[in-house]
């Protein structure tokens, strides 16, 4: 049995335009489920949803096999954490953190002895008596992720929670945050538009664009996987190089600008049709010498060196390519580039509506998987 | 189920409330448009709408000079109050002067001095002016506001001071920038102190009542004064039109300026 | 590089010593302000204060010097103090209802629902209202025989009663009226204050089950304390300067019980003609206010939290 299980939801507030359309979810006890999107997606409304913050146009909502449509937020028995935390500028730490606990009636000592607990495990033991504008980011981000600990609730809602803090310490509170969701057993709905957070935080991952549904999997299905092409698009840095694809005599053609020979074999693996749209990952480009046979030869854009790998940029029709090499290039625009591309690495999908029609075969790094 | 309950009993409050709220206005709004006869029968409900009671008003009473002069008072006012606490603000935040601070600081405690402490020296210097029963006797004490100054420093040290140096390096003068940039990025505060202003002014009591003593620049609130005090005790009728025509104005800046209002309210509350 | 600039500055300087010293641009801007400051607040509040220690003529004019005798005067004057006991009663009577409605209204018509656009107008209404006007109003309610509260008075079976007439209700009508006419702003005020609290804070409170009094406690008043400490003494203010009211309906009647600190000291200018006295009731009116403000920063710095 799910812990929480939403089936065929649908939200609007007007009645016309739906926020969110046909809706199913299924989050395990213990997990960690990432809603990921754009901005405006409904990912917020969906979890504003599961805390009973908004109420649902159509379809079922079950907490613990319950049906809870109707159920109040405060028996839903959950914690959310809120994009701005939410702390009481009045109140100092330790008050925020118990904050609630007195209308749930936990006694006095039980309540110390939580608190006790939660700025523990959270490292705020010495700051209990300031108010929260005493306290950095970081900190109060802990306030806020002590008061969900505190309220022992099985359920904690997160949205985008770290979004307010710099690159660095939301580097750090990933792993805390983490560290604390195995710790406690807690099942955790997490909400962001980072697909960074998103991949290297989640157990699964439920990718919302337009309020439906785009997929749901775990980070690897998504990545190796894409549903379509705005899944390929969202998942992954760089972004996956998206075009349009011709099959010709000559091999495959790229936005009528580049010509991608086929091997017998990699003709063999194409899906039926003769137009797609392909995608292919950064790294799926490779470098080659022109003595090799086999390769292309486009025109560098520009680079960007990040010391350990250089992303090569090169245009195809009109669309820009990102090859990302290990090593440090030096390569000026407009120098000739030969690379390689294989048509066993592209995903194709269909040119109209954009699903999935063949996954890549290969996935690079996908062998050290199983080493 | 609770929801539901809650959501009742909040509107059935409010409903009670604003019941409440409007009674006074609406007592009146029947009386203006009753005959004198069913008002004392006790008749309250109009059988129709009978504007006997407004001509009777308008035609009896000097009600539209009244008018015209509050306007006239209320305009001015208003607009000069604006032009000089632009100008005062302008200078405490974008102008250097060693005064500064202490000028501020002055302006400031001003506003703890209750205007009626005042009265007494004003109408006094007025009456040695030969200002009484005129409209500068009226506007003149009021035109340094204090609150506006301060509002529109709040408003215009949020513009960075990286502006002015680009226009100084532009070439643009001092009052170009201040008239060309500054005030139209404060036009915002500009609107709710116009709506403020001329709020004050149109109601404001104590002062066209020292200040005025005939009827050529009396304002309508002292005219209404007059109204009660005179002929029209017994003529019930013609007092609620009164009173209501004199409301009109500023009930319809409130309810096309509440937003505007609240919100500069809360700037001068949180400082 | 600096340091190759610094001869160009000194010339700059003494070319300028030579020209006429024009007005400093901030004169110019703070000129107008300034005037009307100087004439029209601190001059007459100065001449206020040093005419509180003289014994003046009927037209104003300073006489004698007395010392505190005016004020000395003022404290075993039976009707001075009964108006300063009666200035403070009715501050009791409006101030904490006018503030404890306002909040009520302010805070169930806050959210955003259909028809709360009305209920604010309707609430805020009275600001647009003035003393006047809203004096004529509820002078009409409380007519002895055409009002309708006695109409109502008298079919419940009770006698007419005389509310601006009686010196058991007159006090407590006027009350009314202002309580009336000061809802609009206070209502104003804090409806801004609420309106800048985000909504997290009160879904926390719904997640964790608190009703509406724990709300209000807990999360509402805390966080609105900046302007509600402003609407409080705002309205004390007011109320200690009311006179409008007063002179529209009642006169100070009847046999002074409504006889405020400021509807006093205008009978005692304007109509007594005793200046020295009037001003020193002036002053005790600023000392009065003056300390209601030290006390609300003083309060302010202590209690109230600023985000």
């Amino acid at each position: 049995m799910s812990k929480i299980e939403i089936r065929d939801l649908t939200k609007s507030y007007d009645g016309k335009i739906n926020i969110l359309e046909g809706i199913d979810l299924d989050v395990n006890e213990g997990e960690f489920y990432v809603l990921v999107g754009p901005s405006g997606c409904g990912k917020s409304t969906l979890l504003r949803i599961i805390a009973g913050l908004e109420q649902i146009t159509a379809g079922t909502l079950k907490i613990d096999g319950q049906v809870a449509n109707q159920m109040l937020p405060k028996d839903r028995n959950l914690s959310m954490v809120f994009q701005n935390y939410a702390l009481y500028p009045h109140m100092t730490v330790k008050d925020n953190i118990l904050f609630g606990l007195d209308v749930r009636k936990v006694p006095k000592d039980e309540q110390l002895r939580r608190l006790d607990e939660a700025a523990e495990m959270l490292g705020l033991s010495q700051y209990l008596k300031r108010k929260p504008r005493e306290l950095s980011g970081g900190q109060r981000q802990r306030v806020a992720l002590a008061r969900s600990v505190c309220s022992q609730s099985p359920i904690c809602l997160m949205d985008e929670p770290l979004s307010n803090l710099d690159a660095k310490l939301r580097g750090q509170m990933r792993n805390e945050i983490r560290r604390l969701q195995k710790q406690l057993g807690l099942t955790v709905i997490y909400v962001t538009h980072d697909q960074v957070e998103a991949m290297t935080m989640g157990d699964r991952i439920m990718v919302l664009h337009g309020g439906k549904i785009q997929q749901t999997g775990t980070p690897l299905e998504l990545y190796n996987c894409p549903a379509n092409t705005f899944v390929a698009g969202f998942i992954g840095s760089p972004q996956m190089n998206l075009c349009q694809a011709k099959l010709t005599e000559q091999g495959l053609v790229l936005e009528n600008d580049l010509v991608i020979p086929l091997t017998l074999e990699e003709r063999r693996n194409l899906p039926q049709g003769t137009r797609w749209q392909i995608g292919v990952r950064a790294e799926q480009i490779e470098p080659a010498s022109p003595a090799q046979e086999g390769t292309c030869l486009v025109y560098a854009a520009s680079t960007e060196m990040m010391g350990n790998e250089t992303q090569v940029l090169f245009r195809v029709g009109d669309v820009l390519f990102t090859a990302r090499w290990a090593g440090q290039y030096m390569i000026d625009p407009g120098q000739r580039l030969h690379i390689r591309l294989s048509a066993d690495d592209f995903h194709f999908f269909d040119l109209d509506k954009g699903s999935l029609v063949r996954p890549a075969l290969h996935i690079k790094g996908q062998a050290a998987l199983t080493a | 189920m609770s929801r539901k309950l809650s959501t009742g009993v909040t509107y059935g409050v409010l409903m009670i409330a604003a019941a409440v709220m409007c009674f006074p206005v609406l007592f009146s709004l029947a009386l203006s448009f009753s005959d004198l006869n069913d008002i004392l029968k006790g008749d309250y409900i109009p059988s129709s709408l009978n504007f006997a009671n407004y001509i009777n008003a308008f035609q009896t009473q000097p009600l539209l000079h009244y008018m015209l002069n509050s306007a006239i008072v209320g305009v001015l006012s208003t607009a000069l109050q604006i032009l000089f606490a632009l100008l005062a603000a302008y200078a405490i935040v974008f102008i250097e002067f060693r005064a500064k601070k202490i000028i501020f600081l002055v302006m400031m405690a001003t506003m703890m001095i209750p205007g009626e402490v005042l009265v007494i020296t004003n109408f006094q210097t007025m009456r040695s002016w030969d200002f009484l029963n005129t409209y500068q006797g009226l506007i003149l004490p009021g035109l340094a506001s204090t609150f506006g100054i301060f509002l529109f420093r709040q408003n215009m040290m949020q513009i960075p001071l990286e502006l002015k140096e680009a226009s100084t390096v532009a070439g643009v003068s001092e009052f170009g920038f201040f008239w060309k940039i500054v005030a139209p990025m404060v036009m915002n505060t500009v609107v709710t102190l116009a709506i403020y202003f001329f709020l004050v002014s149109w109601n404001s009591y104590m002062w066209p009542l020292l200040s005025t003593t005939e009827d050529t620049v009396r304002t309508v609130q002292i005219g209404l004064r007059q109204l009660k005090n005179t002929e029209a005790v017994s003529d019930y009728g013609m007092m609620a039109a009164g009173a209501m025509v004199t409301s009109l104005p500023t009930l319809l800046l409130i309810f096309f300026g509440q937003k505007r209002l609240q919100e500069g309210m809360t700037k001068g509350a949180i400082k | 590089m600096t340091y190759e600039k610094m001869p160009d500055l000194s010339l700059a300087q003494t070319g300028e010593k030579g020209r006429k010293k024009p007005l400093p641009v901030w004169v110019i801007y703070l000129l107008p302000s300034l005037l009307i400051f100087a004439l029209f607040t601190i001059y007459p509040f100065l001449k206020t204060v040093v005419t509180s220690f003289f014994a003046t003529s009927t037209t104003g004019e300073m006489t004698k010097f007395v010392g505190l005798q005016n004020y000395i005067d003022l404290f075993t004057n039976a009707n001075y103090l009964q108006s300063l006991g009666t200035t403070f009663l009715y501050t009791l009577l409006t101030v904490p209802l006018t503030v404890i409605l306002s909040l009520l209204l302010a805070v169930l018509s806050a959210q955003d629902r259909p028809g709360m656009g009305v209920f604010r107008t309707i609430f805020s209404s009275t600001m647009g209202i003035s003393v006047a006007a809203g004096s004529v109003f509820w002078n009409l309610l409380f007519h002895p025989t055409a009002g309708l509260l006695n109409q109502v008075v008298q079919w419940m079976g009770g006698k007419p009663i005389g509310w601006l007439t009686d010196t058991h209700y007159a006090i407590f009508a006027i009350s009314a009226v202002s309580i009336w006419m000061n809802l609009g702003f206070s209502y104003l005020v804090l409806m801004g204050g609420l309106k800048n609290i985000d909504d997290s804070h009160y879904e926390s409170v719904e997640i964790v089950g608190g009703g509406f009094f724990y709300r209000l406690r807990k999360v509402t008043i805390p966080l609105i304390s900046p302007s509600l400490f402003f609407v409080f003494t705002t309205s004390l203010i007011n109320a200690f300067q009311s006179f409008g009211l007063i002179d529209m309906l009642t006169s100070g009647g009847p046999n002074n019980t409504t006889n405020l600190m400021v509807y006093k000291l205008y009978q005692d200018a304007f109509v007594n003609f005793r200046f020295g006295s009037a001003s020193a009731q002036g002053i005790i009116l600023f000392l009065l206010i003056l300390l209601i403000s030290q006390l609300q920063t003083k309060l302010t710095e202590r209690l109230v939290t600023y985000q």
